[in-house]
């Protein structure tokens, strides 16, 4: 019987999405061979974990504590590493959060286990045994890897995989731990200096500029059509290196990733680490002057021609429509 | 004030050619570089240096050309450095790199802050550093993007992680990975590279970590990760349309794609 262990990221008492992407996967996992599917979630003892006990999911270890409010890697380390000493997972799945990352390797060393950063896709092959997919040179190819040591432990990017849904009816067990360490005397997490409330990867619509603008004022035209098609105003890399705009707002590989319904690039030359950043959004309509652009490569719509020109028309037909 | 810079050496990215007929990546097809996150890590390590009297080593593992790192890395700050190279380190996954570059701070000795990129381009993985971490048994710090305050004991800085920005104090020895907001790396002058061009690196191999590091931890014998497969996925090529005449009424198309798929209303 294969055991899968999640990790639960929360902040504030709220828990990341992705932690309900990875039960998705892991019950698909499941679908040929037994096993039993636990999440680990660190935190306030009044967390509420109704909606969590409503996922298909066997046992929730609950390590009690208001220590695991700050992002606190040696203490969650320590923590996790203890519980999975003694429930010893099969595999063990970590969300590719910044959190994730910077958790994981540290747990996997303390291990000595193998880990796999980044993945976006699991399976099971012939044998049952987990292979991790994932995504390297900067998304340019993809590796299958097998891990040799136990737990198999792999980070997982974050909206790769549908969603578990709740069950109604259902209610996992909770078991309430304290924790086997609630002291780090090496970093001192001082304070949170600010939240990130913006957060581009979530957005639906997405209107995005690029070299082909001149100047930071001529990005208003892009504000007005992210506006008026209820959108976020993203921008290449270059146009963030240059001051028009703060890099929350940067689509690329080194920037936010993000899965748009619609992907409108204004005046961006479509460089690798760009499209990285956008080219699986559902539909992409591409406006530039070089026809020979790469960004058309991923269009579904490309429009060659003046940006400034396009753009304006494009705004008075929607104001029109 | 002792400070280790950890540096890879990869791939250009931009010229580099993926094969997705074989399955392989034509490293020949580009030349090398060091892996443009860490120069971040190298200009926090040279900077924090100045300011504190301190001394910055840089450690690359790699072929013998990894020096062609070094040397740029000594151009642009770093006092010395050190290549871990040996046939046995080959094939090595994110924790027998770590073991090995671990093994090598240990060698060192006294090292307060070691400084790394937050990811390299081409593995893409940023486990590396806590790794380190980990088998040091001293603290990390990942996503520093800003450097507040460094003393003989510790340093804060604000590390961009879990949704937020946090200010941490970490005692030495620490580990820090940073982001490309932390700073502009500078750029080396001529009479740097000339300096660097003379300068003369040790290279370590097993026998010289032998005291912290077994043949078994190493390269691919110690890699539990093991790539069984590598698929170069054909570029996604869209068959869209593309017009350059008539842009008036495809606009008009397109707005009432927009209807359809309710970013508009109909």
């Amino acid at each position: 019987m294969k055991r899968i262990l999640i990790f639960a990221e929360q902040k504030n008492g709220t828990i990341h999405r992705v932690t309900y992407e990875l039960i998705g996967k892991s019950l698909e996992l499941l679908q040929s061979s037994q096993g039993e599917i636990d999440v680990v979630l660190l935190g306030d003892k009044n967390i509420c974990t109704d909606e969590l006990q409503q996922h298909q999911i066997d046992n929730i270890y609950h390590i009690e504590g208001d220590c695991f409010d700050k992002p606190d890697e040696l203490l969650y380390k320590e923590n996790i590493v203890s519980l999975i000493n003694e429930i010893s997972p099969e595999i063990f799945l970590i969300g590719a959060t910044t959190f994730g990352r910077s958790l994981a390797p540290r747990i996997a060393a303390a291990l000595n286990a193998g880990l796999t950063a980044d993945c976006t896709e699991l399976k099971l092959d012939d044998d049952g045994e987990l292979i991790q997919i994932r995504p390297a040179f900067s998304d340019n190819i993809l590796a299958h890897i097998k891990t040799t040591t136990s737990p198999k432990m792999a980070t997982i990017r974050y909206k790769e995989f549908e969603a578990s849904k709740i069950v109604p009816g259902h209610k996992a067990k909770i078991i309430k731990l304290k924790p086997y360490k609630d002291n780090n005397t090496l970093v001192d997490i001082l304070r949170e200096i600010e939240a990130r409330e913006f957060d581009i990867s979530e957005a639906q619509v997405v209107v995005s500029a690029g070299k082909g603008f001149k100047s930071k004022e001529d990005l208003g035209m892009i504000y007005e059509l992210a506006e008026l098609l209820g959108g976020e105003v993203g921008a290449s890399r270059a146009i963030v290196d240059d001051g028009y705009i703060d890099k929350t707002h940067q689509i690329g590989y080194s920037g936010n990733r993000v899965k748009a319904k619609l992907y409108i690039a204004c005046g961006i030359s479509g460089a690798p680490q760009h499209l990285a950043g956008m080219s699986e959004s559902d539909i992409i309509i591409a406006i530039n002057s070089d026809a020979s652009a790469p960004i058309f490569n991923v269009a579904d719509y490309g429009i060659v021609g003046n940006i400034y020109e396009v753009v304006t028309l494009l705004i008075k037909k929607i104001k029109n429509a | 004030m002792n400070i280790v810079v950890l540096i890879k050496q990869v791939p250009d990215m931009e010229k580099v050619r993926f094969d997705s007929e074989k399955g392989i990546v034509d490293r020949a097809s580009a030349g090398v570089e060091i892996n443009p996150f860490d120069l971040n890590a190298l200009e926090a390590a040279v900077s924090v240096a100045e300011a504190n009297n301190g001394t910055v080593t840089a450690i690359t593992m790699g072929p013998p050309r990894g020096k062609e790192s070094l040397k740029e890395a000594v151009a642009r700050g770093a006092n010395s450095g050190i290549l871990l190279s040996d046939k046995c380190f080959g094939g090595a996954d994110t924790k027998a790199t770590a073991l090995t570059l671990a093994a090598a701070i240990k060698k060192i000795g006294n090292v307060d802050i070691i400084f790394a990129g937050e990811k390299t381009v081409d593995g893409d993985t940023g486990q590396v550093g806590a790794e380190v971490a980990e088998f040091l048994n001293i603290a990390h710090i990942y996503y520093v993007d800003e450097i507040v305050e460094v003393t003989d004991t510790y340093i804060k800085v604000v590390s961009d992680i879990l949704e937020g920005r946090y200010e941490k104090k970490g005692q030495f020895p620490i580990l820090a990975t940073v982001t490309k907001d932390l700073n502009v790396p500078r750029i080396p002058q001529l009479k740097d590279k000339i300096r660097a061009r003379k300068e003369i690196f040790p290279v370590w191999g097993i026998e010289e970590l032998s005291e912290f590091i077994s043949p078994e931890d190493v390269g691919i014998k110690g890699s539990p990760t093991k790539v069984k497969k590598i698929e170069v996925p054909k570029s996604s090529v869209r068959i869209g349309k593309k017009e350059r005449e008539n842009i008036d009424a495809f606009l008009d198309e397109i707005v009432e794609k927009l209807k359809s798929i309710k970013v508009l209303e109909a």
